[in-house]
């Protein structure tokens, strides 16, 4: 298979990715939809990696699953705690600043 | 040759005997202050595991203030050793370039951080809990805030100590963002700093669900953004078959030796470039503060620990703009006529939106991370030059703001009422009055902020503007003065309230800090003048440091 397509498949899910991000208000699915952007990179650098037969595409999503992973023990630590301060995941609650 | 085999040779080939893999080179005396840097956060790490808990604070405190001095000491070896302009390289195997602009801001970020951790140890401030001094930061982040664990911690006396490693890896991380020298890097980098940010802006000991609140805003968006920014370099590699810069700037320029037929297909590709570069500019336009990009700003500053805002108002941008300077003019040269005209807007609606907006603000915090959105904007405009000036004017710049920031933020904690630090704009009527000292220092900041001749933003400003007219921004330089204008008018307005109006009786009180803060205060104070009566010498110096190695 060409793999242009798969190169279409990592911008959709980026861009599902993205509108998630923007879409949705509880703060692990807005977490979720982050990760699928990542994982869209790591799609799209493997691609290339095929694509120009080096394999810098295919080290760097190995360093991108790393950075995932401690972004993932970050996040979840921060969303939790406000999780238990608030009892509501929601990006909406978290409103005491206004301008 | 059997069917099985014959099937299998489609989509397999016989193995080459493998090469040896070459044993990579690293230049450990290059890269000695990011590495001392880090190797103290683990041993801050490992103070947090085996030390007991009356012990960790001073020797943390120790550990953080000895690492940044003698990491500021490696880069002033270093750069004395000509490595900032006649032996400027790349070490680490073409992934960390050792020039002069990565030396400056590797410098101002290290004294930066130091005299920021002196805001962090400070324990005078607040008052004496159940015999114990405490800190800006929480007894136990994890305990639930007002909860029954979050009393005993309090009672037990604990302290989060573990925020000076935190502190060190964000300086490791920092230290590495201005001098990537491939894409990989720079994003490692920027999660290297970003990630203990996101955690230390969550551990304020005072109004903790703003704190959490902020915490969750900043990680949120600066995931997103760094989602983007690796997007980007995905499509920069696909464009250029290589993530180093050097690399990446030969295709651009199409003086690529060896074309293979793959890269001959990607090459043409003109969207993989313009989309990749412009998301990769975005992510580092987030971390910035530009608008349209700047959302998270107030809110983060405004939530954070005050000693946290400090650091990173100003750590934060030495570091970033510094990766933007490097992938503007050492990747994407070739492209300048493309990204010009967005940064010109970029740096248009920045200095115009940040100026504006902050006038109607009423919380000293969210006033200053305006005023912050602004100065990136007018740094943008160095930036834009695109000339030897502009780099070295940039430079001067960040050096001569980061220690505002820093003194202002440091200033901020220590006017303080019964809910801890006060930061709306109404408790500071008449300050003046009642703390001469205090009030004036902070006009200074104040001052600088607005670049009144004699401070250090006034030399910053002019040479910024000046690069930014030299390389045929006028209009900029224009739009720029005028918003200088609006920014001075709420900087004024706050020095007249301090000043020129009543004390309010339920008003705050000034906390008499210990040496800690007041040096902090004094060094931001003394930079502040120094580089506003002579800045020469520096902006020699900078100018000597503004040559990127390729």
């Amino acid at each position: 298979m060409n793999p242009v397509n798969y190169l279409y498949l990592a911008a959709l899910l980026f861009t599902i990715g993205a509108a998630g991000v923007v879409i949705r208000r509880n703060a692990i699915v807005l977490f979720m939809c982050v990760e699928l952007m990542l994982n869209a990179c790591n799609l799209a650098f493997v691609t290339f990696s095929r694509l120009h037969g080096n394999l810098d595409g295919q080290i760097i999503a190995f360093f991108t699953m790393v950075v995932a992973a401690a972004e993932v023990v970050v996040g979840l630590a921060i969303i939790v705690t406000v999780f238990r301060s608030r009892h509501s995941a929601s990006v909406d609650d978290a409103s005491l600043m206004k301008l | 040759m059997t069917h099985a085999a014959t099937v299998h040779s489609l989509w397999t080939t016989a193995a080459a005997a493998p090469d040896k893999i070459p044993s990579p080179d690293i230049e450990y005396g290059q890269l000695s202050p990011t590495l001392i840097v880090l190797g103290a956060a683990i041993v801050g790490v490992l103070i947090e595991a085996f030390l007991p808990r009356r012990q960790r604070y001073v020797a943390q405190l120790f550990v953080s203030v000895v690492a940044l001095a003698a990491a500021f000491a490696a880069v002033i070896g270093l750069a004395a050793g000509d490595y900032g302009t006649s032996k400027a390289r790349v070490a680490a195997m073409g992934a960390i370039a050792v020039d002069g602009p990565a030396l400056f801001l590797q410098g101002t970020i290290l004294l930066v951080a130091l005299v920021a951790v002196f805001t962090f140890a400070e324990r005078r401030l607040d008052p004496v809990v159940h015999g114990n001094r405490v800190d800006s930061f929480a007894a136990q982040a994890a305990a639930v805030p007002g909860g029954d664990a979050e009393k005993a911690a309090v009672k037990a006396g604990f302290t989060t100590t573990e925020v000076f490693p935190l502190v060190l890896f964000a300086v490791g991380g920092m230290l590495v963002f201005p001098s990537a020298n491939d894409l990989l890097t720079l994003f490692v980098a920027l999660e290297v700093f970003s990630l203990p940010l996101y955690i230390l802006c969550a551990l304020a000991r005072r109004h903790r669900a703003l704190s959490q609140e902020a915490a969750v805003k900043y990680f949120l968006l600066g995931a997103f953004s760094s989602a983007f920014l690796l997007f980007g370099i995905a499509l920069l590699y696909g464009y250029a078959g290589t993530v180093a810069y050097s690399g990446i700037a030969d295709v651009v320029d199409g003086q690529v030796r060896n074309v293979t037929p793959a890269l001959a297909g990607t090459m043409g590709n003109d969207a993989l470039l313009l989309i990749g570069g412009a998301m990769v500019l975005m992510g580092l336009l987030f971390k910035i503060g530009a608008v349209p990009f700047h959302m998270w700003t107030p809110d983060v500053y405004q939530g954070a620990p005050t000693p946290v805002t400090g650091f990173m108002a100003a750590a934060t941008k030495v570091a970033a703009f510094g990766a933007l300077l490097r992938l503007l003019y050492v990747v994407l040269p070739g492209l300048r006529w493309d990204w010009r005209p967005v940064m010109w807007g970029v740096a248009i609606v920045t200095m115009l939106g940040g100026a504006i907006v902050a006038v109607t603000q009423t919380d000293v915090k969210r006033l200053l991370a305006y005023s912050s959105i602004a100065h990136a904007g007018f740094i943008l405009a160095g930036v834009i030059a695109t000339t030897p000036e502009g780099i070295s004017s940039v430079l001067f710049y960040l050096a001569a703001y980061s220690f505002v920031t820093l003194g202002a933020f440091a200033v901020v904690t220590l006017v303080r009422d019964a809910g801890g630090e006060a930061t709306h704009l109404s408790k500071w009527a008449g300050l003046g009055r009642r703390s001469p000292l205090v009030a004036a220092v902070f006009a200074v900041f104040l001052l600088a902020f607005a670049g009144i001749p004699l401070t250090s933003g006034f030399a910053g400003k002019f040479a910024v503007f000046k690069a930014a007219a030299d390389g045929g921004a006028g209009a900029l330089v224009v739009i720029g003065v005028i918003s200088s204008a609006v920014a001075a008018f709420f900087y004024i307005r706050v020095i007249v309230l301090m000043f020129f109006s009543e004390p309010r009786t339920d008003g705050p009180s000034v906390a008499v800090p210990s040496p800690l803060t007041s040096s902090a205060i004094a060094i931001g104070v003394a930079v502040t003048l120094v580089l506003g009566v002579a800045p020469q010498y520096f902006l020699d110096l900078a100018s000597q440091a503004g040559v990127f190695v390729r």
